[in-house]
Order: C-alpha cells, then structure tokens, then sequence
C-alpha cells in the first residue's frame, strides 16, 4: 500500500496481512502512519498504489461503507458510541445494513458482554469508560464482519480494564473473526499478538510473531523503551 | 355564590389564556420541531425556517382554492385540510431541490455551521421573494367550514355564568393534529430503522458512516419531515390566524427562542420550548383585572389593569425568556447539544 | 484577477454606475443614493470589525441603528419642560428604583451561595421592583403622554447641536454593546447571532412603544440639521451668485428677461436641493474616512494581530493565555459603536427618527450581504459592499419594473398577468439579493475584495 492525504505520501509500501483467528498488532511511534494505514484500509483516504484484499476479493475501488457490507468493522479511537442512543440502540445502528434479524447477534454479544444486557436500556454516554469501549467494539461486531480493526483500543482506560478488553478481544477472535489492532501500549498488545508489524516512516520496519519481537533487541531498545 | 365567581373566574381564565396558549403553543412546538431536526442532522440554525412556513402555508391555500373553485370540500373541516398533504409534498420538493442546488455544495465541503447559516439567509430571502410574488404581501384568510365548537354566548347561557367560553374548531384541529404529528414523530424517532438512523447520524456523523448508514438517506428524510411538520405549523396557525408572509417571518425569533429555551436538538425540548413560550408570551400580557375582581372581595378589588408587560411587548417576550435561558441555564430545559 | 488590481476596479465600476444614475436620472438621485451608499459603508465596516476580524456574528444590527437614531433625537429635540416639570420627578424615580434593582440583582446572583435564600431574594428583588417601577412609571408616563401628543407628548432631549449626537450614539450604542456581549458573548456563534436578533427587536420594541421617550410608532420628525435648509440657501444672495456664475453660458442663451429669470428660479432649487446633499455627503465622507483609517490603523496594530489570530484558531489562541473574551467583547463594542455612528447619522439625514421602519431585512442582512460580498476581513471591502448593495437595493426596482415589463411585453395592458407581475417587481429585490448572497458565496466565498493574507 502506498498513500497518504494528497501531497506528501505517508506510507510507502507497507504490507500488512491477516488471517481468521489471528490477532494481528501494528505498533510503531507516533507519526509512524498507523493511523493512516488503517484509514486506507478502511476506504477513508484513496491508495495511490497497491491493493486491499479480503477473501481473495480486490476491494481497493469500495466506499467505505461498501467496505462495511463487505465485512470490514472498525472501531474508531475516540467518539466510537453513539452516546445519545441506548446501549441496544447502538447495537441495532451497527446492524444497520443487515437485512436479516438481528436478534441472534444481539444475544450473542450479551453472551460476549454480561454488563451489556443488564445496561441494554440504558444511554451509552451514561457508562463507564471500559464499558463504553465494549460497547464500540459491540457495535462493529454487529456487522459479523470478517476482520475487526480497533484503533488503540485502550488508550486512557485503567489497566484493569486494559486486561479486560484484551481477554475480550481473545474471545472474540476465537470466534472466527481476524482482527488488527493498532496499539500505543506496546508491551501489553504485542503480548496477546499472533503476529505483529512496527511501522516506522510509513514503512515495514519489523515484523513477526508477537512474542518474538517483543524478545527482540533492536525493537525493544527503540520502541518499548528497554 | 361564591363558587360561581370561581368558577367565573376560571372560565375566563380558560378563554384568554388556557384555549389561546395552548393553540398557539401547538403551533409553535411543530415549527420548533422542525427547526430542532434541521439542527440535530444538518448541524446549522435555519433562518430560513420561518420563511419555508410561509412557502408550505402558501402552497395550502393555493391547493385550497384550486379544491374550492373544484367544488371540493371536507365539510365542517377546512379544505385547507385536504390540501395540506398536496402542498406537504411541493414543499418537500422545493426543499430538496434548494438542498441539491444549494446546501449540498457547504455540506461536501464540511464547512462550518455558521457558512450555512449564512447560506440560509440567502434562502430566505430567495423564498420571501418567491412567496410574495406568488401570493403577494397581504394579509390572507383561508378558513372555510364550521367555525365554532362551542361559542361563548352557547355557553354562558346553557351554564348560566357570566363568562363564556369559547372554542374555535381551528384550537382543536390544531391540539388534534399537533398530537398526531408529535406522536407520530417520536414514534418514528424511538421505534423505526430509519428513525434510529437519523437520530444516530445526528449524534454521532463519522460512526454513522462506519455503520453503513448514507448520509445523503438522511438528509433528504431531514428535509421531508421538516417539510410535513413547518407546512403543518403554517397552515394551522394561518387557520386560526390568517396568512401573511410578515407576520409568518416574524415567528422565526419565537421558533428559536422555544428551540434554545428547550434545549436545541432535543425534540422533547422542543416541544416543551414551544409550549413555555406560547403560555409564557400571553400570561405576562394578559390583564388579570377581571380575573381577580371575580375572585377577590370587593375591597381588594385592585385599581389597575394587573398586567405583567403590555401586550406591546407580546413579542419581545420570547427574547426576554430567551435571554433569561442563556445567562441562567443555556443548555436548555431538556439539556440539548453542547453549546 | 491580482487581488491588488480588485479594489481600483471594483470603485471605478461602481463610480460608473453613480455617475450613470447622475446623468441618466438625475445627479439629485445620485446624490441620494451616495449619502446612503456610505452611511451603509459606516455600517458594513462596524459589523466587518466584528465578524471579519472577531469571527463574531451579530445579527443585532437593526438594535444599533435604532439606539444611534434614538440618540440622534435625545440629543438634538429641544427638551419639554413642561413634561419634566409635571412628570419628571416620577420618571427619574422609576429609572433609580429600576437601576437599584438591576444592581441589586447583580449583587445576590453572584454573592449569596445558599440557593433557596438566592431565589427567594431574585423573587422579592423582582416583585417589589415592579411594583415600585410601576407606581411612579404609569401615571408619569400618562401624564407625559398627554401634553400636547399631537406635536410632543414625550420628555424631548437635551437640545444640543445633532452632530453631537453621532459621538454620543457611539457611547450609547457602545455600552448597550457592553451589556448586551457581557451576556451573549461565551455563546458559539450561531447562538450569538440568535441572541442578538432578539435583543435587537427588544430594542425596536422599546423605542415603539415607549411614547414617553421618542413619541413611538407617531415618530419624531423635524429634527435639525448639520447642513442649510434649501429655503435658506434660495434667499442667500451669494448662493443665487454662485448658481447664477455656474450656469452663466445657459442663462445667456436666454432670449427675454423673464424666461432668463424663470431658468435661474428653477436652477436655485434645483442647485440648493443638491448643495444640500452635496454638504450631506461631504459630512458623512469625512466620518467614513476618520473610520476608516481609525480602523486600519486598530487592525493592523499588534491589538488586531491578536484578534485575527484568536479568529483564526480560538484553541491555539486560548492555551497561548491570551483572554479571547476580553477581545471579543472589545471588537464588539467598537463594532456596534460603528454601527451607532451609522444610525444617528442616518436619522440625522432623514431629519425624522420612525421606529416603525426598522425591520431586520432592512438594517441586519442586507448589511450582512454587504461585508460578506464586499470581502469579510478588508474594511475596503466593506466599503465597496456597502456602496454596491445600497445602489441594487435602490436601483433593483425601476430595474425590475423594466424586467417585468419585457416578460409582460406581448400581454394586453389589461391581462392579469401582466397586472400581477408589475404589481410583484417590487420583491423581485429580495429575489436578487438573495441570489447575490449565495452566488458570492458559492463562487467568490472570499468576496469582491478580499482580506489580504498578512505575511508572517
């Protein structure tokens, strides 16, 4: 992939792959173009070079909301509820663009998430901070979408509530969904990682199994501080 | 006889204030409704609302006089009744059509609320001219069929009272069809897919986008159903009033006052606005004499008119209140958007 | 086009468009139009401070103008002192006790904490004010009302020179500003201008209503004048020489004595209605000037710096220390002092202050037209906006009767379309300001002339 927002390109030629059932971490300083790696893979800024993949399908042409249809969910870093809606509302929103009932997929996030269904009439902007990032990720997951992405998934929430989060993200990719993560708290992402990749000036500066580049010298000299 | 100057008193009190505000009040809430919507999706204060009202209700009484030279009428309703879904539906299209050729330009390039504000005020005067030109400046009745639900000399002789009553049957047209729009509003906000989608477009516009919801849907449902509810406002209170694009352009600052003094973007706030307005502007204007000369003993009887502002400030009193609301509460009685 | 080349030629074709009204209707008209043309300037530069430098939208223009106008009367009218004699003692009392009580209010809201003691005193405060105010206002007013409301019935002014009062409507205008951005100003900026429109017709109201102050809706007329009256200048002998030496080669074409005396006769009034203007215009352009170099000069000082930069990014601006309410409440001040100038001025040539014509139309948007389309952020451009849309809102109409007439051109005299569309020309206006208003801002969003990028 190659892009950026018109004038200077802010990643070249970066490639990042995922599988179901596998976590997949995107680490890397600030500036580094994390962000705008994922923005590309969701359709929000168009690539100059390269493509997007999923399934064997090229959907480097869609919209962002046919990338949704296609079964790519996101839940974006901050403003990710609708804080004005109940927390079922939210749920039934992320169903929007199914037909189908939804009903079953409802239940199965409370199964996911207890706290959910005892709050389920609740606003969302009521809750607390880690229980409004379960239910962002709630959201997206109505979808039943192939590949989830979260971006920093637990910046500014407690480390109890980190854990949390992460324990739920194992579940859900037991579940059969990929999922990438771009993450800020290294040491703790790169731990539940199955693969990982640090980005560095919009390009591949490592990548490799979680465990493995969190054992590795150079990278944990130069970006998770020793 | 004490409790019939009670009960004098109350019925007077129900005749000036009650029946009036609460009309009125309707009226103002379905504009301010409308108003409230185009805030909460489009994100920008339309100056241009109250002149849409002059363009839906002039659009009704030329579908009423097409009907009337027709020979169609609804009996002891008014025609302009079974016009008002015909002109609903030219509104909804001149407002898409000034969308599509105006608006939409501001809104791809996301500019700021306060640019189509601005662009609204060119709408506004763009439809002024159009609706003066159509039908003129003048002041305009269209009320046709039965007037009178219950009439004050009806009343005062079957109850044997000194005061009467009366009820025009444009008050309770206006209470009936103000429910119904209001309930059918809310019910479509809270309970439909596509009501959930506006209202979660309007609370959040990025994620909306992430959950696959087209914004352009939106818009043009935005613009529908403000057409339905300030068309609806226009033409009731034309029935019970009369028509005239002033008096039409002059509810603007009320409509606004009822938005911001509810909470702007809170359609139950909007309503609520509507109401403390319309009650607010004529019980601070009404002279309370009569009312008290009933009710007190005739040595307490007071001198003056006891009115609270002259009916001169009728209508500045929605920017008092309005004023009031900012310095003490400016979110509103209904917390709405951040200010 | 080179933005240093718009604002020459932007003034040249609007110089052109003047002198064809001069030469095709009549200079007189022209003249007309001018005065106007730049008391709208004065105006535009008022609310282009606000809004192109402040970022501040003030929908209360009308109110401004009004108070100016207001001010134009109390300074100038000669008192009544009959109404003070009889009722002025009630008047002053009702206005103490109203300003005890305001002050009063002031007092609890911000130093009594316990709510319940707070609210019952705002209650009291409010009860007793009223009926104190209530007891002295009424029967002073009726009395004031009614002695001799033909010609007076209101407390008259100060009886000063009217030239005074554009300086004293600064004042006035300003400090009702002060009041009023003390309230509105920690708004965003839609609800500014929501709030200011109201206010703005509370000030109509007033100044409609309250017949003790200046008469209401029966208006004030015959105030006095900076200028000559024409009957003056018709009787003065060097005005009759001037007249007399700039026509000279016309009037010697003259064959007989009397058709050479009738000429002059008309040539005098002709000249003493424009001279008249001429003095007008001198007058209103010298203000306009002192504006607007008071203006640049403010702009371009480090003070202006800092308002543009705190319009431009209120957060950078903000964590900087700097105290963006201050600013604006200054800009704001200084805007609708403007704008006061502007209103007394335009009494003052009007000679008659009417209440009822103020209507938001009139005196809030279009002057908003005119700093948006003349380019916010340039007090150039305020001024050729201010020019351009006063002479379309004039000249829209005989334009608009001839447009009406061309569409009507084939229908018989009688037809009731052709009657309709005649009688409608006259709201075509409203059709091509608003139409101006969005092609400017679709197609030249920055304006005629627009705010030049200050080099860092």
């Amino acid at each position: 992939m190659t892009g950026g927002y018109g004038g200077e390109d802010i990643i070249h030629g970066c490639d990042i792959e995922v599988d179901r059932n596998q976590i997949v971490v995107i680490v890397g300083p600030n500036g580094a173009g994390k962000s705008t790696a994922m923005k590309a893979m969701l359709g929000m800024i168009s690539l100059k070079e390269g493509s997007l993949k999923l399934d064997g399908l090229d959907i480097s042409k869609l919209t962002p909301q046919d990338r949704v249809a296609a079964g790519i969910a996101f839940v974006p870093q901050t403003m990710n509820i609708f804080s004005e809606l109940t927390v079922e509302e939210n749920l039934e929103i992320g169903a929007f663009l199914r037909e189908d009932n939804v009903r079953e997929t409802i239940e199965e996030i409370y199964n996911l998430f207890p706290a959910m269904k005892d709050k389920r009439n609740q606003l969302a902007g009521e809750l607390s901070g880690g229980q409004r990032q379960q239910v962002a990720v709630s959201r997206a997951l109505m979808t039943r979408p192939k590949v989830l992405m979260l971006d920093e998934p637990t910046a500014g929430v407690s480390p109890i509530v980190m854990k949390e989060i992460f324990e739920r993200i194992i579940t859900i990719k037991n579940s059969g969904v990929a999922i990438v993560i771009v993450e800020q708290n290294a040491k703790q992402a790169l731990n539940i990682a199955d693969f990982a990749y640090v980005l560095v000036g919009g390009e591949n500066k490592f990548s490799g199994e979680g465990q493995e580049l969190l054992n590795n010298q150079e990278v944990r000299k130069s970006f998770l501080g020793g | 006889m004490e409790n019939f100057e009670f009960i004098n008193a109350m019925v007077l009190l129900a005749n000036f204030v009650i029946v009036p505000a609460l009309s009125y009040g309707s009226q103002l809430a379905l504009a301010t409704l409308s108003l409230t919507i185009i805030y909460g999706v489009l994100r920008f204060s339309n100056f241009a609302q109250a002149d849409w009202m002059s363009f839906g209700t002039m659009a009704t009484i030329l579908f009423t006089w097409l009907f009337q030279s027709a020979g169609i009428s609804a009996g002891i309703l008014p025609t302009a009744l079974l016009a008002l879904p015909f002109a609903i539906i030219v509104t909804a299209l001149f407002c898409l059509l000034i969308d599509r050729s105006v608006y939409s330009f501001y809104r791809k390039q996301k500019s700021q609320p306060i640019v189509l504000m601005i662009v609204s005020v060119g709408v506004m005067f763009i439809l002024q001219a159009v609706v003066r030109f159509i039908i003129g400046p003048n002041d305009r009745k269209f009320f046709d069929g039965e007037k009178y639900i219950v009439h004050a000399l009806d009343f005062k002789n079957y109850f044997g009272l000194a005061e009467g009553l009366t009820i025009k049957s444009t008050q309770l047209i206006t209470v009936i069809v103000a429910l119904v729009a209001m309930i059918s509003l809310f019910y479509f906000l809270q309970k439909t897919k596509l009501g959930k989608s506006m209202r979660a477009y309007s609370n959040n516009e990025d994620l909306a986008l992430l959950s696959g919801i087209n914004p352009e849907k939106i818009v043009i449902v935005t613009w529908i159903i403000s057409s339905i509810l300030i068309t609806t406002a226009g033409v009731l209170y034309g029935l019970d009033k009369s028509f005239k694009p002033f008096t039409y352009f002059n509810l603007l600052l009320p409509m606004f006052a009822a938005a911001i003094v509810g909470g702007i973007g809170s359609p139950i706030g909007a309503v609520i606005g509507g109401y403390v307005i319309a009650f607010s502007e004529i019980t601070l204007t009404y002279a309370y004499k009569k009312f008290f000369v009933y009710l007190l003993p005739e040595s307490l009887e007071p001198s003056g008119l006891m009115q609270v502002l002259s009916t001169d400030y009728k209508f500045a009193i929605s920017f008092i209140i309005l004023v009031i609301v900012l310095i003490v509460r400016p979110t509103g009685i209904v917390r709405g958007k951040i200010i | 086009m080179n933005d240093e080349l718009r604002a020459p030629i932007a003034f040249i074709i609007m110089g052109i468009l003047l002198a064809t009204v001069g030469f095709t209707q009549s200079w007189s008209v022209s003249l007309s139009v001018i005065n106007l043309c730049i008391i709208s300037s004065i105006m535009a530069i008022g609310v282009n401070l606000q809004w192109g430098y402040g970022g501040l939208f003030n929908a209360g223009v009308m109110g401004f103008t009004a108070l100016g106008g207001l001010t134009a009367v109390l300074v100038s009218h000669d008192p009544i002192y009959e109404a003070w004699d009889k009722a002025g003692v009630g008047i002053v009392i009702s206005a103490i006790i109203f300003v005890l009580s305001i002050t009063a209010l002031l007092f609890v809201f911000r130093n009594i904490e316990n709510k319940q003691i707070r609210n019952t005193l705002i209650i009291l405060i409010i009860v007793f004010g009223l009926i104190g105010i209530n007891n002295f206002y009424g029967p002073s007013i009726d009395i004031i009302e009614s002695i001799n409301p033909a010609k007076t019935g209101f407390l008259g002014g100060l009886g000063l020179p009217i030239i005074f009062s554009w300086l004293i409507a600064a004042v006035v205008a300003g400090l009702i500003a002060w009041v009023i951005g003390k309230i509105t100003l920690r708004l965003r900026s839609d609800y500014l201008a929501i709030a200011t429109l109201g206010i703005s017709e509370i000030v109509i109201a007033v100044v409609k209503h309250e017949d003790w102050l200046s008469r209401g809706v029966k208006n004030v007329s015959g105030l006095d004048r900076p200028v000559p009256y024409e009957i003056e200048l018709q009787q003065s002998e060097w005005f009759l020489n001037l007249v007399e030496r700039l026509n000279f080669s016309k009037l010697e074409a003259m064959q007989s004595l009397s058709s050479r005396q009738d000429l002059l006769n008309d040539l005098v009034i002709d000249s003493s209605g424009i001279f008249v203007k001429l003095c007008y215009a001198g007058l209103f352009f010298s203000v306009l000037l002192l504006i607007f170099y008071l203006s640049q000069l403010a702009l371009n000082s480090p003070w202006g710096r800092m308002l543009r930069a705190i319009r431009d990014n209120e957060e950078a601006a903000s964590a900087m220390g700097k105290n963006i309410f201050a600013q604006h409440l200054q800009i704001f001040i200084i805007g609708s002092a403007i704008i006061g100038i502007a209103g007394a001025m335009l009494t003052t040539l009007d000679g008659q202050f009417t209440p009822g014509s103020y209507r938001p139309l009139r005196f809030t948007f279009i002057i908003w037209l005119m700093v948006i389309i003349g380019g916010s952020g340039n007090n150039l451009g305020s001024i050729f906006g201010g020019f351009f849309i006063w002479f379309i809102w004039i000249e829209a109409e005989p334009l608009s009767i001839g447009f009406m007439n061309m569409l009507a051109g084939g229908l018989e005299y009688e037809n009731p379309l052709r009657m309709h569309l005649l009688g409608s020309a006259a709201h075509l206006r409203l059709f091509i300001m608003g139409l101006l208003l969005l092609l400017a801002l679709r197609f030249m969003p920055r304006g005629v002339i627009p705010e030049k990028i200050q080099k860092k």
